[in-house]
C-alpha cells in the first residue's frame, strides 16, 4: 500500500497528494509519471509526478476529478491508501541549456509544467512561465511557478484574474516581443497543446508537448497508448510522453481520447448513485 | 494381453460450447479419479519411454502414470513436481501434441496417452487436498534477484529459495504471473490457481516486489552494485506487440491482442462495470493471426459478446500455430475461419471508427526456409469485410526495458538477450531465459530455461 501523506485542495475539483513513495521518488525526474490504481477493482490511471522529495520519500500527484476514478481518489484522504502506485515512467524531458524559453501550463497541466519549468531553469535558461485557467478559482501554483522563473504571466479564459484570454493569446503577445525564443514547452488539454502548436509552426520555434494518452500498463506491453508523429506510430508510455507538437497528429490523439466515453459516463453514473450526494 | 486397450483417450467433460462462448469459467473440465486411473491403465510403461523425451523439463511420466494407475496419487504429484513446479499450469496449456504425447507410442496407432490431462489431474487433487510442505536447504546467506515473474522467473525463483537462496522476485505489474495472469484468459487457465502456484512460492521464503520496473524504478546494474544481490536472472518476457504496419491501424476500435487480453484478464473488463476497466467489443470482430494468442482473443470476443467473430490469417490451416485443442475449441464455439486472406487496410468511418477491413486472398506457393509453404498474393482478389473490431495478434517481441537500460547485456538482431544454453548472458552475474532470449515460444519451455538458469546460478553462488 502507497499511503498519502498530505492533501491539498487546490482548485474546486483539483487535488494535490503526497504519496509515499521511496522507489519513486527516487529515480523521478521532471517529465515522467507514474500510474497508479486505488484498490482491487481499480483501473489504472497515469498521472504526472507534479514534484518529488527524495529524501523524504514523496511523490506530489495532482488530479483533476473528470471520471470515476480520479473522483473516487478525490474522497480518499491524509492516512488513505493506493493498492498501487509505480513509477517512474517514460522518459524525463530534455533538458538543457537552450537560451530563452517559454513554458505554459493550462488548467491541471500547471502541475507537471513545473517540474520541467524548475529543471529549465536550473540549467541556466531564460524562463518565461504562462499558465492559464478557466478562472480565478482554478489557477493554482502561481507563487511555485513565479520562483522559478524570469517572468511569469497569468490568464484566465473569463478574465476573473489579472486578465482575460486563453494562453495562447498571451504566447503570441510574448511572440511579438521580437526576442528569440529557442523553446516552447506546453502542457494542458489537447486542444490547447495543439493550439499552441499552431501558434508556434510558423515561427519554427520548437515545441515540446506531452501527451496523455489512454493507458493500460505503461511499460510498452499493450498499445493502448499509441500516437502518430511524423507518421510514425510511437507509444506514449515509453517514447514519450514528451513529443515534438509540430509533429503529432493531434486529431488522432483527441479522437483517441474518447474510444471509452460511453463507458466513462456509465461508470460514473453507478458511482455516484451508489455513494449518494458525494 | 487379456486388457483391452481403448485406442482413443478417455474423454474429457467440457462445458458445452453454447453454453461456454458465454461464460468465462473453465472449458476443460478436468477427469475424477476413475477415468484417470483408467486413462493412466492406457499406458505401457516403455522401458525407454519416448514421451519423455519430447517433454522440455523431461517429467518423469511413466512414473507418475504408475503412480496413478495405483490410485497413489500423492506419489504422483511429488514425482511431476521433482522436475515440474507448475504441473497444474502445464497440464493445461501445454502444446502436448507437440511434446510429450506427440511421441508416445500409442499415438502411431490409435491416440496417445493423454498426459497432460493426466498431469493436470494429479495437480488439481493436490491443489483441492492442499499442498506438503516443501522442504527448504539452510540459508545460504546469498541474495538472488529475479527480474519478471512469467513462468520462466517463478521457476528460478523456486529453485533457487529451495536451494536456500534469499530471492526477490520484481514484477512490473501489480500482480505476479507474467502471461499467465495477463494473456491467458481464465477459462483456459484459471486465475486462482496461478495465485496458488504463487503462494505456494512466497511460502518458500521468495519475496514478490509488484510495481517495481526493472530499468525505470531500479536497474539491474542497480541490484547488482547497490542493492547487494549477488546475481540477476531476467526473465522478462516477450512483451511488445507487433503491428501489421497497414494503413488504419491506429482508429478506434483496433487492439493489439495484449490489450485486449490485458484489459479482460489481468484488469477484468469483463466484469464491468463492477471492475473499472472498460473494453469495447462491437458485433464483428477480426482477429488477426492463428496462433495461440488469435484463439485467446477469438473465444474472448465471443464472450464478451460479440456476434460474429473471424479469425483472418495468410496461411491455410495446415499452417497455424496455435495447438489443435485451441482451433478445435474455437471451431466449436462457433469462430469462423478466414484462411489465405490477409488484410491490407484498415477502413474507418467519419468519426475514426473502424467499419470495414480491405483483404487480399492468397494461395501458398514454394515452401520456405522453415519449410512451410510460403503464401503469394492472388492480385486483383481485393475485397472487403464489414468489421467494427480488429484485434493484432501478429506476435510478440521481447521487451526492450533491461537490454537497454543495462551494461554489457548484449542482444540480438530481434533484441533477444543473448545467453547460451544454461541462460549466461554476456554480463557476468547476469543470467536470463524464456521468452526475452527465445522470443514468444510457451510456458513450459520458459520453465525449462528457468529451471537450468536456476543450477547454473546455484553453482556460480556457491563457488563465488
Ligand atoms: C502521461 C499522463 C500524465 C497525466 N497526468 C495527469 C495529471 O498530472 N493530472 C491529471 O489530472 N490528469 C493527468 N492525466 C490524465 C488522467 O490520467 C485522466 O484524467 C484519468 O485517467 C481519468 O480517469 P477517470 O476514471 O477519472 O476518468 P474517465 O472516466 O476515464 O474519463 C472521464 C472523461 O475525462 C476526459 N479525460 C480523460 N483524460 C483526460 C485528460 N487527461 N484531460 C482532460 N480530460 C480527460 C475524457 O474525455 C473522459 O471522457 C495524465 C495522463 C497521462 C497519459
Ligand atoms: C495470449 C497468450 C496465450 C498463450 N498460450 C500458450 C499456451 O497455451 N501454451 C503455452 O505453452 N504457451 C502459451 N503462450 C506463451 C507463453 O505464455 C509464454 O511463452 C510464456 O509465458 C513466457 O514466459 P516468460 O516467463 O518468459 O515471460 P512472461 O510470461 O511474458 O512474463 C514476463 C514478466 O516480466 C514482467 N516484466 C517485463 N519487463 C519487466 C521489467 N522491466 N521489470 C519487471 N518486470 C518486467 C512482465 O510484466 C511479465 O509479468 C501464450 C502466450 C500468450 C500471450
Ligand atoms: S510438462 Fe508439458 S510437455 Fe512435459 S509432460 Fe507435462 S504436459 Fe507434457
Ligand atoms: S510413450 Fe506413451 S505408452 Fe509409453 S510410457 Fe510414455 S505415455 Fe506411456
Ligand atoms: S500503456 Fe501499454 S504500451 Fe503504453
Amino acid at each position: 500500500m502507497y499511503k498519502i501523506l498530505k492533501r491539498e485542495d487546490l482548485a474546486p475539483s483539483i487535488k494535490l497528494f503526497d504519496i509515499e513513495a521511496p522507489m519513486v521518488a527516487r529515480k523521478a525526474q521532471a517529465g515522467q509519471f507514474i500510474i497508479l490504481k486505488i484498490d482491487e477493482k481499480g483501473e489504472r490511471i497515469p498521472l504526472t509526478i507534479a514534484d518529488f522529495d527524495r529524501e523524504k520519500g514523496l511523490v506530489t500527484i495532482i488530479f483533476q476529478e473528470v471520471g470515476k476514478t480520479t473522483k473516487q481518489l478525490g474522497l480518499l484522504g491524509e492516512g488513505d491508501a493506493v493498492s498501487d502506485f509505480v513509477g517512474p515512467l517514460g522518459i524525463p524531458s530534455h533538458i538543457e541549456k537552450y537560451g530563452r524559453v517559454v513554458c505554459i501550463g493550462g488548467g491541471v497541466g500547471i502541475a507537471p509544467i513545473y517540474p520541467i519549468t524548475r529543471a529549465l531553469k536550473e540549467a541556466g535558461n531564460e524562463v518565461i512561465g504562462i499558465i492559464g485557467a478557466r478562472s480565478k478559482d482554478y489557477l493554482f501554483w502561481e507563487e511555485k511557478m513565479r520562483a522559478v522563473t524570469d517572468e511569469l504571466l497569468v490568464t484566465t479564459d473569463d478574465g476573473s484574474y489579472v486578465r482575460k484570454g486563453f494562453v495562447t493569446d498571451v504566447l503570441k503577445e510574448v511572440i511579438d516581443r521580437g526576442k528569440t525564443i529557442n523553446l516552447v514547452v506546453a502542457i494542458g488539454p489537447l486542444p490547447m497543446m495543439k493550439a499552441v502548436a499552431e501558434v508556434t509552426r510558423p515561427y519554427q520555434i520548437k515545441t515540446i508537448v506531452s501527451l496523455n494518452s489512454i493507458m493500460v500498463d505503461g511499460t510498452g506491453m499493450c498499445g493502448a497508448c499509441r500516437v502518430s508523429v511524423g507518421g510514425q506510430t510511437k507509444f506514449v508510455c515509453v517514447d514519450g510522453p514528451d513529443f515534438d507538437g509540430h509533429l503529432v497528429d493531434f486529431d488522432e490523439q483527441m479522437r483517441r481520447a474518447k474510444i471509452y466515453q460511453d463507458e466513462e459516463k456509465r461508470a460514473l453514473l453507478k458511482f455516484e448513485e451508489g455513494c449518494g450526494r458525494c | 494381453m487379456a486388457f483391452d486397450r481403448p485406442t482413443k483417450k478417455y474423454p474429457m467433460p467440457e462445458q458445452d460450447p453454447v453454453a461456454r462462448a458465454k461464460n468465462f469459467d473453465e472449458v476443460a473440465l478436468g477427469y475424477d479419479l476413475e477415468t484417470a486411473i483408467k486413462e493412466a491403465q492406457r499406458c505401457l510403461d516403455c522401458k525407454k519411454p519416448a514421451c519423455k523425451e519430447g517433454c522440455p523439463v523431461e517429467v518423469d511420466i511413466p512414473d507418475f502414470i504408475r503412480f496413478i494407475k495405483a490410485g497413489d496419487i500423492d506419489s504422483a504429484i511429488n514425482k511431476i513436481k521433482g522436475k515440474n513446479a507448475l504441473p497444474a499450469v502445464c497440464g493445461r496449456v501445454c502444446p502436448q501434441e507437440n511434446q510429450c504425447e506427440g511421441r508416445c507410442v500409442l499415438g502411431k496407432k490409435g491416440e496417445p496417452v493423454g498426459i497432460g490431462r493426466l498431469e493436470r489431474f494429479a495437480a488439481d487433487y493436490e491443489l483441492a487436498k492442499g499442498t506438503q510442505e516443501v522442504q527448504v536447504a539452510p540459508p545460504t546467506g546469498k541474495k538472488v534477484a529475479v527480474v519478471g515473474s512469467g513462468p520462466a522467473g517463478l521457476t528460478c525463483a523456486a529453485d533457487l529459495a529451495r536451494l536456500g537462496h534469499k530471492v526477490t522476485i520484481f514484477e512490473a505489474l501489480h500482480v505476479a504471473g507474467g502471461v499467465l495472469m495477463y494473456g491467458i484468459p481464465e477459462f483456459r487457465l484459471p486465475k486462482r490457481i496461478v495465485q496458488r502456484e504463487i503462494e505456494n512460492l512466497t511460502k518458500l521464503g521468495v519475496e514478490i516486489k509488484t510495481n517495481a520496473v526493472i530499468g525505470k524504478s531500479l536497474t539491474v546494474d542497480e541490484l547488482l552494485e547497490e542493492e547487494g544481490y549477488d546475481a540477476v536472472f531476467v526473465g522478462t518476457g516477450a512483451g511488445l506487440p507487433n503491428f501489421m504496419g497497414i494503413p488504419g491501424e491506429n482508429l478506434n476500435g483496433v487492439y493489439s491482442a495484449n490489450e485486449f487480453l490485458t484489459r479482460t484478464n489481468l484488469m477484468k473488463a469483463y466484469l464491468f462495470p463492477e471492475y473499472d476497466t472498460p473494453i469495447k467489443v462491437g458485433e464483428k470482430v477480426a482477429v488477426l493471426g492463428a496462433g495461440n494468442v488469435a484463439m485467446d482473443a477469438a473465444r474472448t470476443a465471443l464472450r464478451l459478446g460479440a456476434k460474429e467473430v473471424y479469425i483472418v490469417y495468410r496461411r491455410s490451416r495446415n499452417e497455424m500455430p496455435a495447438r489443435l485443442e485451441e482451433i478445435h475449441h474455437a471451431e466449436e464455439e462457433g469462430v469462423k475461419f478466414m484462411l489465405l486472406t490477409n488484410p491490407t487496410r484498415i477502413i474507418g468511418d467519419d468519426k475514426g471508427w473502424v467499419k470495414a477491413m480491405e483483404c487480399l486472398k492468397y494461395e501458398l506457393g514454394e515452401p520456405d526456409e522453415s519449410g512451410r509453404r510460403s503464401p503469394v498474393p492472388i492480385p486483383g482478389s481485393e475485397f472487403t469485410i464489414e468489421v467494427d473490431t480488429v484485434v493484432v495478434a501478429i506476435g510478440q517481441s521481447p521487451n526492450p526495458l533491461v537490454p537497454r537500460t543495462t551494461r554489457g547485456l548484449e542482444v540480438g538482431r530481434k533484441g533477444n538477450i543473448i545467453a547460451d544454453e544454461n541462460g549466461q548472458t554476456t554480463r557476468e552475474g547476469v543470467w536470463a531465459g524464456g521468452d526475452i532470449v527465445t522470443g514468444a515460444a510457451t510456458v513450459i519451455k520458459a520453465m525449462g530455461a528457468g529451471k537450468k538458469a536456476a543450477k547454473a546460478i546455484h553453482e556460480y553462488l556457491m563457488a563465488k
